[in-house]
C-alpha cells in the first residue's frame, strides 16, 4: 500500500519550519509548560506521526501549527507565511485554507448530520469536495443524514476525518484520532487517513501516545515533557491494515 | 440552508424549554410596555384631538354674578383671544325610578354671537330648543336609560322643573365626569346637563349676567398674567379666581392618568428588561460554556471570530424575537382592555386606541435591549475563545469553604446543605441576580397587593374615622342657624352639625393655593379632622389646621403665619397663624373652628351646611323632604359615596391584581425554570455520580430542589423590599393635591406574594424533574468531561 512516489518527500523546502517554540499556559491555579524549546520540519506529502505521553505537548505543538493557539516564544512558518504572532484574522484565513482537523473525542456538532457537518466546512472553503463526496471517501455515502448521536464512534470520527478532508487542506492535523476508539475500529480510521494521504498529497500529522500507530509513519517524531526526544524515519511504512493492539 | 443555520434552529428547538421562558418574561414586559404605550400615545393623542376640534377652553373663571357687558373688558384683556359667558349651576336632579340623591352642573350652551367654546358632541338627538329642553351627559344617560324624549326633573332655585331630554352629549370640558371633591366617578348620581343660555340664566335669576367664563388665550399670551387680570376684574363680581387647565378637573384626572401610565411603563418596562436579561445572560453564558468545542472546532476550520460571534448573535436574536409578536398580541389585547375600562371612566367621543407601527419598533427595541444587556458579555467570549484553549477542559471550578462555614455554621449543616450552599455560593453573582429576579416577581405582587390594601386602609380611614355623617346637606346660600334648626327638627334626624365653607386663596411667601376653608364645629363628632396617628384633632379656638400635603405645598410648618384671601364675602384679606397639620389622602384642605372662620369672614353665625346622622330606615322619607327643601343645595350620601368608590375600584383592582399576579408568576416561573435547567446542565454529571454512589432519586432531587428552595426562600424578604420600594415610588409617582395613597401593608399581601412565588418554585421544579429522574447514569459518566 505504502506509494512513496506518490507523496515525494521534498527535502528543500519544509512545509512547516519551527525554531525554539515554547508554550506556557495557565490552567485554574496551575502554570503548564507545555513546550520547552521544540524544532522541527515537516514536508509536504509525509505520515508523520508525532508520539508522546499524555502531557508530553504533543497536542500544544499541533495546535501551534495549526494555528489554533500561538507560541509563548519561538518562529513557526509554513509556506511562506510567518504563524507565531501572526493576527487573529491571517490565522484564521491559514486554517479556512490550509489545515484540516481531526479530534479525539471527533468534535462534531451534534446538533448536524454528518452531512452538515462535512458542509460545514465546504461552505467556507474555496474548491472543496462535495460533502457526500467526502464522506464517500471515508466509507460513509450511505450514512449521510445521520446525526453524530445516531453513529458509532469509529463512523463519528470517520465523518471527522470526512469533515477535516473535504476542503482539501495541504495539512492535515490528527489530535489522538483513535484514543477513543477500540483497535478494530481504529485500524478503519487509519485506513481512511493513509488512503487520503495518499491520494490526496496532504502532509498528514497524527498525534499518539499508541507506538504501534508510529509503523505506518515516514517519520515518526518522540515528544516528552516539552521537547523532542529523537526523530525516526521508517525504512518501509506498515500499511494501517497490518496494525493492531 | 448553511450548515450553521441548521445548528441554529436545532440549538433552538434544543433550548426551548429556557428559549419559552425567557418568551413568558419578554411577553409580559412587551405587553405591558405596548399595553401602557398604545394607552398613553390614544389618550394623548385622542385627549388633543378632541380639545382642538370641539375648542376646550384654556382659562376658566367662576363669579358670583357678573353683567354681560363686564364681557367686553375680559375681551379687551391682553393675551384673551375669545371669551365666552356662561351660566353653570349645581342643581339637583329627579330621576323617575331612582330614589337615591342625584346632582347635577347644568351649563349654559354658547348662544349665536357665543365664540362656541367647549363644543358638544353629539351622540344622538339634537341642541335644546325649548326652554325646558336640555343635553346630558352620555355616562349619565346610560346610568340611567335615558334617551331623547326621556324626563327628569330639576330642582332649581328651589322651584322643580320638569326637563325633557333632546339629546345626548359629550364635551371636552367633562372627558372625566367627576363631582368636584369625589375621588371616583359616580354616573348615577352625578350628571351633567346642558342647558340653552337664555332658558338657564332665567332659572337662576342671571338675566344679563353670567357666572363663568371660558377662555382662549393667543399664541404669545402669558396665561398668569391673563388670570390675574381676570381676577381683577371679576373680583368686584364675586369672582372666585381663574384657572388654567391644570386646575381644571376633568383635564387634570387625565393629567394624572397619564403621569400614572409614564410611571408604570418605566417601571415595568425596568423591571421586565432587567430579568429579561438577566435570563439571556445565564442562558447564553452556559450555552457558551457547553459548546466551547463546538465554537474552537468552528474557529479552527477557519470560521472567523466575527462568523462565530455572528452566529452566536442571531441565536440570541431568534431567542428574544420569539417573544416580540406574542408580546405585542398580549400588549394589544390588554391595551384594548383597558382602554375600553378608560372609555368607562374617560368620555371621549372615540378613543383611537392603535397598534402605531413605532409600538412594534418599541417592542423590538425592548428585545434588542434585553439581549443587548444580557449577551454582550457571553457573545464576548464566543469572540475571544481561543480555539486552542477551548479544546481543553475548563479548569475545574474553584470552590472553598462557604461563608456559612467560615462562621462556624457549618457543623450545623449536612453534607447536602453544604453542598447547596457552596453551590449557590461559588456564583455569587448569578445567585444573587437570581434571588433579585425572583424577588422582582415577588415585589410585583408584593405592589399590586398593596395597592387593593392601600385603597381599603384609604377608606376605612376616610369613611371609618374622618367622615361619619350619613348625609351632607349644603345650602345654596349661607343660612343661619335656624337653618341648622330646622334640618333637627326633621323626622329621623338624629344628629346636626352644621358648617361654614368658604372659598380661599392661602398665600405664603410666593406660593399659594386657593382651596376651601372649612369651618368645623367646635365639638363635632360627624366629621373630624385627624392627625398622622389618626387620633381626632380638634379645631383650635383660632389659627388653622392645614393637610400635610397642602403645609408642603405652601411650605409652612405650625407656627408660621399664612396671607388667607377669601373669595367670597368681604373679600378679606387676613393673616393667620397655622397652629397644626392633620392627615387625609383625598383632597386638600384648610380647617378651622367655625365661629372663628365667620370671625375672619366678618360675618356673623352663618352655615354653609350641615353633617347629618340619620336613622337608617328614615334615609328614602328624609331624602325626599331634602329635595323638597329649596335652601338645600346638594345631598352627598355617604353609604352612597362608599358604595360607588368601592364598586369603581373592586373592578379596577381585580384587573390590576390579575394582571399583576400573570407578570410576577412570569418571572418567578422563568427565574426558577431557567435557574433549575442551568443548575440540572452544569451539575448533571455530579448529580449522576450521586446516583451511582447509591443516592437515591429523592436524595438528588433534594439536592436540585434544595438549591431552587433556597434561592426562592431567599428572595422572599429581599422581594418584600423591593416591593415596598417600588409601592413607595409609585406612590410618590402619583401624588398630588388630589389624593395620596398611604403607603401601608398588610400581612396578607406578603402572604399571598410568597405564597405565588413558592407556588412558582414549586412548578418550575415539577417541570425539570422529569429530566433530573431521566438522568442516564452510564452516558453521563462514560461522555467526557
Amino acid at each position: 500500500m505504502t506509494n512513496r512516489n506518490l507523496a515525494p518527500i521534498d527535502e528543500s523546502a519544509p512545509m512547516f519550519r519551527a525554531r525554539g517554540l515554547t508554550k506556557v499556559y495557565r490552567m485554574g491555579e496551575v502554570e503548564v509548560h507545555a513546550l520547552r524549546g521544540v524544532d522541527l520540519d515537516l514536508y509536504a506529502g509525509e505520515f508523520v506521526v508525532l508520539l508522546g505521553a499524555s502531557g508530553s505537548g504533543k497536542s500544544t505543538l499541533l495546535n501551534i501549527l495549526g494555528g489554533l493557539d500561538a507560541p509563548t516564544s519561538g518562529e513557526v512558518e509554513s509556506g511562506g507565511h510567518v504563524l507565531s504572532g501572526a493576527d487573529e484574522e491571517a490565522l484564521t484565513r491559514f486554517r479556512r485554507e490550509a489545515v484540516g482537523f481531526v479530534f479525539q473525542f471527533y468534535n462534531l456538532i451534534p446538533s448536524l448530520t454528518a452531512r452538515e457537518n462535512v458542509a460545514l466546512v465546504t461552505e467556507i472553503a474555496q474548491a472543496p469536495m462535495r460533502p457526500d463526496e467526502a464522506l464517500a471517501l471515508v466509507g460513509l455515502g450511505d450514512r449521510l443524514d445521520h446525526f453524530p448521536a445516531q453513529l458509532s464512534g469509529g463512523e463519528q470520527q470517520r465523518v471527522a476525518i470526512a469533515r477535516a478532508i473535504a476542503k482539501r487542506p495541504a495539512v492535515l492535523l490528527c489530535d489522538e484520532p483513535t484514543g477513543a476508539l477500540d483497535s478494530t475500529t481504529g485500524v478503519r480510521v487509519l485506513q481512511a487517513l493513509e488512503r487520503i494521504n495518499a491520494e490526496t498529497g496532504a502532509l498528514t500529522v497524527v498525534i499518539t501516545h499508541n507506538a504501534v500507530i508510529a509503523q505506518m509513519a515516514d517519520r515518526v517524531i518522540r515528544l516528552s515533557d516539552g521537547h523532542i526526544v529523537g526523530i525516526e524515519r521508517n525504512a518501509a511504512r506498515v500499511p494501517a491494515t497490518e496494525l493492531a493492539w | 440552508m448553511r450548515a450553521l443555520h441548521h445548528k441554529l434552529w436545532r440549538d433552538l428547538a434544543q433550548l426551548r424549554g429556557q428559549v419559552l421562558a425567557i418568551a413568558l418574561v419578554m411577553v409580559g414586559g412587551i405587553g405591558m410596555m405596548v399595553m401602557a404605550l398604545t394607552n398613553y400615545d390614544a389618550l394623548s393623542t385622542t385627549r388633543a384631538l378632541y380639545y382642538g376640534e370641539y375648542r376646550f377652553a384654556e382659562v376658566f373663571a367662576q363669579t358670583k354674578r357678573a353683567p354681560l357687558a363686564l364681557l367686553e373688558a375680559v375681551r379687551a384683556v391682553p393675551g384673551v383671544r375669545e371669551a365666552e359667558a356662561r351660566v353653570v349651576a349645581a342643581v339637583n336632579l329627579e330621576v323617575a325610578g331612582y330614589d337615591e340623591p342625584v346632582t347635577g352642573q347644568l351649563v349654559s350652551l354658547p348662544g349665536p354671537g357665543d365664540p362656541g367654546l367647549n363644543r358638544l358632541f353629539m351622540r344622538v338627538g339634537r341642541l335644546p330648543v325649548a326652554d325646558d329642553e336640555v343635553v346630558i351627559g352620555e355616562a349619565f344617560a346610560e346610568a340611567h336609560r335615558l334617551a331623547p324624549g326621556s324626563r327628569l326633573t330639576a330642582v332649581i332655585n328651589g322651584r322643580r322643573q320638569a326637563l325633557t331630554v333632546s339629546g345626548i352629549g359629550l364635551s371636552p370640558e367633562f372627558i372625566y365626569q367627576i363631582r368636584p371633591g369625589d375621588l371616583v366617578p359616580d354616573f348615577a348620581r352625578f350628571g351633567v346637563l346642558w342647558m340653552a343660555r337664555e332658558s338657564l340664566a332665567r332659572a337662576f335669576d342671571l338675566d344679563g349676567a353670567f357666572n363663568d367664563l371660558a377662555l382662549t388665550l393667543t399664541r404669545d399670551a402669558r396665561e398668569e398674567d391673563v388670570i390675574d387680570a381676570l381676577d381683577a376684574l371679576l373680583a368686584p363680581y364675586g369672582g372666585v379666581g381663574a384657572h388654567g387647565r391644570e386646575l381644571q378637573l376633568s383635564h387634570r384626572f387625565l393629567d394624572e392618568e397619564l403621569a400614572g401610565l409614564r410611571v408604570m411603563t418605566r417601571m415595568f418596562t425596568v423591571i421586565f428588561l432587567g430579568v429579561s436579561a438577566f435570563l439571556l445572560n445565564v442562558v447564553i453564558g452556559r450555552l457558551v460554556s457547553a459548546q466551547r468545542e463546538q465554537i474552537a472546532v468552528l474557529k479552527a476550520f477557519g470560521y472567523s471570530r466575527w462568523d462565530v460571534s455572528v452566529h452566536y448573535g442571531q441565536l440570541v436574536l431568534s431567542m428574544v424575537s420569539v417573544g416580540i409578536v406574542p408580546g405585542l398580541a398580549l400588549g394589544a389585547w390588554m391595551g384594548q382592555g383597558l382602554a375600553r375600562l378608560y372609555m368607562t371612566f374617560y368620555r371621549f367621543p372615540f378613543l383611537e386606541w392603535s397598534l402605531p407601527p413605532w409600538v412594534f419598533a418599541a417592542a423590538c427595541g425592548f428585545a434588542l435591549g434585553a439581549a443587548a444587556l444580557g449577551t454582550v458579555g457571553g457573545l464576548a467570549r464566543v469572540f475571544r475563545l481561543s480555539p486552542a484553549e477551548a479544546m481543553r477542559p475548563e479548569a475545574p471550578p474553584v470552590f472553598r469553604r462557604t461563608l456559612t462555614e467560615w462562621l462556624g455554621f457549618g457543623a450545623l449543616v449536612d453534607p447536602a446543605a453544604r453542598m447547596i450552599l457552596r453551590n449557590l455560593e461559588r456564583r455569587p453573582l448569578r445567585s444573587l441576580l437570581s434571588v433579585v429576579g425572583i424577588g422582582l416577581g415577588v415585589g410585583i405582587l408584593v405592589m399590586a397587593r398593596f395597592q387593593a390594601g392601600a385603597i381599603d386602609y384609604m377608606m376605612g380611614v376616610q369613611f371609618g374615622f374622618a367622615q361619619r355623617d350619613d348625609l351632607m346637606v349644603s345650602f345654596t346660600e349661607p343660612a343661619s342657624a335656624r337653618a341648622a334648626q330646622e334640618l333637627a327638627a326633621l323626622p329621623g334626624v338624629l344628629a346636626v352639625e352644621p358648617f361654614r365653607n368658604a372659598a380661599v386663596e392661602l398665600r405664603h411667601g410666593h406660593r399659594e393655593y386657593r382651596t376651601a376653608l372649612q369651618g368645623l364645629p367646635a365639638e363635632g363628632g360627624l366629621r373630624r379632622v385627624l392627625d398622622r396617628e389618626l387620633v381626632p384633632i380638634a379645631p383650635p379656638r383660632e389659627g388653622l389646621l392645614l393637610t400635610d400635603y397642602l403645609a408642603e405645598l405652601l411650605a409652612v410648618r405650625p407656627g408660621d403665619v399664612l396671607e388667607v384671601a377669601f373669595l367670597e364675602g368681604h373679600r378679606r384679606t387676613v393673616a393667620v397663624p397655622v397652629v397644626g397639620v392633620v392627615s387625609e389622602y383625598v383632597g386638600v384642605g384648610a380647617y378651622a373652628e367655625r365661629g372663628y372662620v365667620n370671625r375672619l369672614l366678618g360675618e356673623g353665625e352663618a352655615l354653609s351646611g350641615a353633617w347629618l346622622a340619620i336613622e337608617p330606615e328614615a334615609r328614602s322619607a328624609l331624602l325626599r323632604l331634602l329635595r323638597e327643601r329649596p335652601r338645600v343645595g346638594a345631598v352627598t350620601d355617604r353609604l352612597a359615596m362608599m358604595e360607588s368608590f368601592s364598586e369603581t375600584l373592586a373592578q379596577n383592582v381585580l384587573t390590576f391584581t390579575l394582571i399583576s399576579t400573570l407578570m410576577a408568576t412570569s418571572i418567578a416561573i422563568g427565574v426558577v425554570y431557567n435557574t433549575a435547567r442551568i443548575t440540572l446542565a452544569e451539575r448533571g454529571r455530579e448529580l449522576a455520580s450521586l446516583r451511582v454512589l447509591g443516592y437515591t432519586r429523592n436524595e438528588v432531587r433534594a439536592l436540585l430542589m434544595g438549591e431552587l428552595a433556597t434561592l426562592s426562600v431567599a428572595a422572599l424578604l429581599p422581594g418584600f423590599a423591593l416591593g415596598v420600594g417600588m409601592a413607595a415610588l409609585l406612590v410618590h409617582g402619583f401624588q398630588s393635591d388630589l389624593y395620596r395613597i398611604p403607603l401601608v401593608f398588610t400581612p396578607g399581601g406578603f402572604a399571598l406574594a410568597g405564597l405565588v412565588v413558592l407556588a412558582a418554585t414549586v412548578v418550575s421544579a415539577l417541570l425539570v424533574r422529569r429530566r433530573l429522574d431521566g438522568l442516564d447514569l452510564v452516558a453521563v459518566l462514560k461522555t467526557k468531561e
